[in-house]
């Protein structure tokens, strides 16, 4: 299963120096309710990505805590403002404890 | 038929009342109704993934900036939907997500700046087809 689970980010061309550029982020993931039930009648354990963290040049930008409630494939857009070229990374955490990390370079103009 | 009563009968765990409890744990006070914009489609016709948009008015400077916007809603199995948490390098304050719907109902989001002030907006949308696998 955890092969499936791949991160997509978009991020603006041509970035400037100041500008705050909207990140755009989808994971592919079941996000399991844990209210679901299999054709037995059976519960279909929980399973969601719980946490999500952006830093830019290691400093911490944006982060989030996730609930059953949020979709399946998770998007989520928020914005960061570059002053400075670098590297934005991201950490997503799934309930089994899996990690999953990406990293977008950002060039400044 | 048999699925359409099992649908009917399923209890929404979550009310106004336990989103609201909810809502004072994660922050804590009485928060003022402005600052905060709440997108979301009036008819959502597929609860599985409604679009909803949250922007709060904010320089996002160190001395003022957003620090957490949580959000709530009042009509699925549970109320919380995200806590999202914010510092000034964010620039400005703004998330789009995808919520889970099960039925038509409110969503609330409170805003907690960095001087302690609580900011909220809420939005009722209406569900045709619920999102919680039923």
């Amino acid at each position: 299963m955890a092969d499936d689970i791949k991160p997509r980010i978009r991020v603006p061309q041509n970035p400037k120096k100041g500008d705050v550029l909207e990140i755009k982020t989808l994971i592919t993931h079941p996000m399991e309710s844990g209210q679901r039930k299999d054709t037995q009648g059976n519960t279909i354990p929980r399973r969601i990505v719980n946490a999500m963290a952006v830093t830019y040049n290691g400093k911490p930008v944006f982060s989030g805590k996730l609930e059953p409630a949020i979709s399946a494939n998770p998007y989520l857009s928020f914005f960061v403002k570059v002053e400075e070229s670098g590297t934005l990374a991201f950490e997503w955490k799934d309930d089994d404890g899996s990690v999953y990390t990406a990293e977008q370079k950002i060039t400044l103009a | 038929a048999a699925a359409l009563t099992a649908i009917a009968a399923r209890p929404a765990a979550a009310t106004p009342e336990t989103a609201k409890q909810l809502l004072q744990t994660l922050a804590k006070g009485e928060p003022k109704e402005g600052r905060v914009t709440l997108k979301a489609p009036e008819i959502a016709e597929n609860g599985n993934a409604v679009p909803v948009t949250v922007s709060v008015e904010s320089p996002m400077t160190d001395k003022d900036h957003v620090k957490a916007l949580h959000i709530v809603a009042d009509g699925n199995p549970n109320p919380g939907v995200a806590s999202f948490f914010f510092t000034p390098l964010a620039g400005k304050c703004e998330v789009q997500l995808r919520v889970r719907m099960a039925q038509t109902q409110k969503i609330v989001c409170v805003a907690e700046m960095s001087d302690g002030t609580l900011w909220s907006a809420a939005r009722e949308v209406k569900v045709t087809i619920g999102g919680c696998g039923g």
